[in-house]
C-alpha cells in the first residue's frame, strides 16, 4: 500500500479548517451564519499572531540543532513587554523608541544565552532555564510587582484595529503575513538561513564547508531573544496591560507550534510556514475548548491528548534499523 | 583540542564539581545559620529536599539514557491528589498502604505511556512528555479541583518525624535509593543505560536492546515520582492538584548541576541527589542572608546560572593558559 504523505504544515492547516468548520455545529457554534463564522475565524487569527511571533524565534534556535531550544522566550516577552508599557506610557512619539528598547533587550538575552551555550558548553535547554528564571528575578527587581505604565493609542491602533474600517481584519494578521514573508526569506533565501540549516544537519560538516558556526550560534540566539521582544510589543499592543506572567503562558505552546508544524526538535529541518499553522492549530484547540465551557482539568487533558496525537502522526524520528 | 587536567578529571568523575557545590553550599549555610546540623532542623531540612530528591532520581536515569521527562510533576500532582481524596484525613493506616501501593502503580502505568510513545512509537521525549504532562496535571486538577482532603495525621508525622538512631528519615530513604542504583549500574542494564544515551544507533549495531531500554527509563522515571508524590503528600498532609508542576525543571537543573550531560550517557545517580540538596541549600541561604525579597529570585538564578556555568568557566580559562 502506498502511504499518502501530506507536509505537516498543510496537514495542520487542514486539521485547523476541520475543526474550525466541527464547531460550528456546536450548539454556541456559529451555526449556518457565515458573519459569525468569519469573525470568529478572524479572531482566531488575531490571537494566534502572538504566538506565532513568539515562536519564529523558537523555531530559528530549534533548526539550528545542537539540542537548541530557547525555554527564556516567555520570560523575555514580559520583560519587553513590561518595558514597553513603561516607556511608552501613552505616548504615541515614543513607540519606535520602545520597539527598539524591546528588540534590544531581546536580543541581549539573547546573546548572552549563546555565549553560555557556545563559549561555556551549557546546553542551551538549562542554559535558557536559567536565564529564565533570572530575567523573572529582573523582573521582579525592576517592578518591585507594580508597574504603572499606558499603551499609546497609536499601537493599539496598528496592532489591534484594521487599517480601515471596511477591511474588518486587524493589522495583526497582515504584520504577520508580512513578518511570515519575511521570515521565509531569511529562512529560505538568505546565506543566513542557508548555514543555519546547515548547521542544524550537522556542525562539523557545516565548519569544515567554511561556515562559522560559532558566530551562527550566537547570531541565532540572539535573534530569537530579538523575536520574542517583538512578540512582547505585540503582545502589550494588543492587550493594553501587562502582568507578571504575562509571556510565561506562551513558553511550551511556541516549543509544541515549532513541533506541531513538522520542525524538527533535533533540528536542521524545518519552516515558519509549518510553526505558523502549529500556532493557529493549537490557538483553535485553545479557543475552542474555553468556548465549550470545559473545566480548566479536561481542557489540559484535550490540550495534552490532541498533541499527542498530532506528534504521532507526524513527529516520528527514523528508526534505529536505518 | 588539548584537554586541560581539570577536564579530564570532570569527565571522568562528573559529580565531583557537583560535591565542591555542596561543600561550598554546606559551609555557607552553616555559617549563616550555626545550628543547621542539629537533629531537628536537619530532618526539617531534608523531609523538605525530600521529594525533589527522589524526583531527581528518575529524572537521572531518563537523562543518562539520553531522554528527559518533562511529566514528572503531573504524575506528582496525580499521586498528590489520589492519596488526599481516596485516604482522607481520618483514613484508616491500611487504606493510607493499600493507596500507596496503588499509587506506585500508578506512577508506573504513567512512566509507561511515556515510555510507549517514546521508544516504541520514536516520538521525541521533550514534547511528548510536555504533551503527557497536561493530560497527568488536567486529570490531577480532574481528581482535585480545588486544594483540599488529606491524609491522617500519623501517617504525616511518621515521615515528618521519624528520626531512627538521629538521623533523618530521608537519609536512609536516600541511601537505600543509591544502592539500589549502585547494584543495578553495575549490572549489565547499566551498561546497557550508558550505551543507550551515548549513542543510541551505536548501541543498536552491537545489540543492545535500545527500545527497551529508553521504554525502562521512562517507567523507572514515573516510579521515581510516585515516590516523589507520596513523600510530598506525607509533607504537606493534604492535597493540591498543582503541587507538582513547578517541581519539574527543578529536577532537571539538580541533574544537570550533578554532573550529568543533558545529551545522555554521562553521569550518575549520585551527582544529582547532591545536585537537588544543593538547590534546597540555595534557597535556605537565601532565606537566612536576609536580601531584599524584591532581590530574592534574582540572587537565586543568578547564583544558579553561575553554577551551571561554572564548569566551562573553568575549563575556558585552563584552555586559554594551556594554549599560550
Amino acid at each position: 500500500m502506498k502511504r499518502v504523505s501530506i507536509s505537516p504544515p498543510v496537514a495542520a492547516l487542514l486539521l485547523a479548517v476541520i475543526l474550525f468548520v466541527l464547531s460550528g455545529l456546536l450548539p454556541n457554534g456559529f451555526g449556518s451564519d457565515i458573519n459569525v463564522a468569519r469573525a470568529q475565524a478572524t479572531n482566531i487569527l488575531r490571537l494566534a499572531v502572538f504566538l506565532g511571533v513568539i515562536a519564529a524565534g523558537q523555531t530559528l534556535v530549534i533548526i539550528s540543532g545542537g539540542e537548541g531550544i530557547d525555554l527564556s522566550a516567555g520570560s523575555v516577552v514580559t520583560l519587553t513587554a513590561i518595558l514597553v508599557y513603561v516607556v511608552v506610557n501613552g505616548s504615541d512619539e515614543k513607540v519606535l523608541l520602545g520597539l527598539l528598547i524591546a528588540l534590544a533587550v531581546g536580543a541581549f538575552i539573547g546573546f548572552l544565552n549563546g555565549v553560555g551555550i557556545t563559549f561555556l558548553k551549557v546546553s542551551p535547554f538549562v542554559m535558557t532555564l536559567g536565564m529564565s528564571g533570572v530575567v523573572t528575578g529582573a523582573i521582579i527587581v525592576i517592578t518591585h510587582g507594580n508597574v504603572t505604565g499606558k499603551v499609546a493609542p497609536i499601537m493599539t491602533r496598528l496592532i489591534a484595529r484594521p487599517l480601515l474600517p471596511s477591511l474588518q481584519i486587524p493589522n495583526a494578521i497582515i504584520i504577520w503575513v508580512l513578518f511570515g514573508t519575511l521570515m521565509w526569506l531569511v529562512l529560505e533565501r538568505s546565506t543566513f538561513g542557508r548555514n543555519l540549516f546547515a548547521i542544524g544537519a550537522n556542525r562539523i560538516t557545516a565548519r569544515l564547508s567554511g561556515v562559522d558556526v560559532t558566530g551562527m550560534n550566537l547570531l541565532t540566539y540572539s535573534l530569537a531573544g530579538a523575536l520574542a521582544g517583538f512578540g512582547g510589543f505585540l503582545l502589550v499592543g494588543n492587550t493594553g496591560v501587562v502582568h507578571l506572567q504575562l509571556g510565561q503562558p506562551f513558553l511550551f505552546p511556541s516549543i509544541a507550534a515549532v513541533a506541531v508544524g513538522g520542525t524538527l526538535l533535533s533540528g536542521g529541518k524545518g519552516s515558519y510556514w509549518g510553526t505558523m499553522a502549529g500556532a493557529i492549530v493549537l490557538t483553535l484547540i485553545t479557543s475552542l475548548l474555553t468556548t465549550m465551557q470545559m473545566p480548566d482539568s479536561v481542557r489540559r487533558m484535550v490540550l495534552g491528548g490532541t498533541l499527542l496525537i498530532l506528534i504521532s502522526i507526524y513527529g516520528r524520528q527514523h528508526a534505529l534499523r536505518q | 583540542v588539548k584537554r586541560s587536567r581539570w577536564e579530564a578529571l570532570t569527565a571522568r568523575q562528573p559529580a565531583l564539581f557537583a560535591l565542591v557545590l555542596l561543600v561550598l553550599s554546606l559551609v555557607v549555610n552553616f555559617i549563616l545559620q550555626p545550628n543547621m546540623f542539629a537533629r531537628e532542623t536537619l530532618n526539617s531540612n531534608m523531609r523538605v529536599f525530600l521529594p525533589i530528591i527522589l524526583m531527581a532520581i528518575g529524572q537521572a536515569i531518563v537523562i543518562l539514557g539520553g531522554g528527559i521527562d518533562i511529566s514528572v510533576g503531573g504524575i506528582v500532582s496525580i499521586i498528590n491528589t489520589v492519596l488526599a481524596t481516596r485516604v482522607g484525613l481520618d483514613g484508616s493506616p491500611q487504606e493510607m498502604w493499600k493507596f500507596v501501593f496503588i499509587s506506585l502503580s500508578m506512577g508506573l502505568l504513567a512512566g509507561a505511556i511515556n515510555g510507549f510513545f517514546i521508544a516504541y512509537l520514536r516520538l521525541q521525549p521533550i514534547i511528548t512528555t510536555y504533551a503527557t504532562s497536561f493530560l497527568y496535571a488536567g486529570l490531577a486538577l480532574f481528581i482535585l479541583p480545588n486544594p483540599g482532603g488529606g491524609i491522617p495525621a500519623p501517617i504525616a508525622a511518621l515521615y515528618r518525624d521519624s528520626t531512627p538512631l538521629n538521623l533523618p528519615l530521608a537519609f536512609y530513604i536516600i541511601a537505600i535509593f543509591l544502592l539500589i542504583w549502585l547494584y543495578i549500574s553495575s549490572m549489565r542494564y547499566g551498561r546497557f543505560l550508558y550505551a543507550v544515551g551515548g549513542k543510541a544507533e551505536a548501541a543498536y549495531e552491537t545489540a543492545v536492546p535500545v527500545t527497551m531500554v529508553q521504554f525502562s527509563t521512562y517507567v523507572i522515571s514515573g516510579l521515581m515520582a510516585a515516590f516523589s508524590g507520596i513523600a510530598i503528600t506525607m509533607l504537606s498532609g493534604s492535597g493540591n492538584g498543582e503541587i507538582g508542576g513547578p517541581m519539574t525543571l527543578n529536577s532537571i537543573t539538580a541533574v544537570v548541576i550533578g554532573g550529568n550531560a543533558l545529551s545522555g550517557g554521562v553521569g550518575g545517580v549520585t551527582g544529582p541527589v547532591m545536585g537537588a540538596i544543593t538547590l534546597g541549600i540555595l534557597q535556605n541561604i537565601i532565606s537566612f542572608a536576609n536580601i531584599n525579597t524584591w532581590w530574592e529570585t534574582f540572587v537565586k538564578a543568578c547564583i544558579i546560572v553561575i553554577a551551571l556555568a561554572a564548569p566551562g568557566i573553568v575549563n575556558l580559562f585552563r584552555t586559554r593558559r594551556g594554549i599560550s
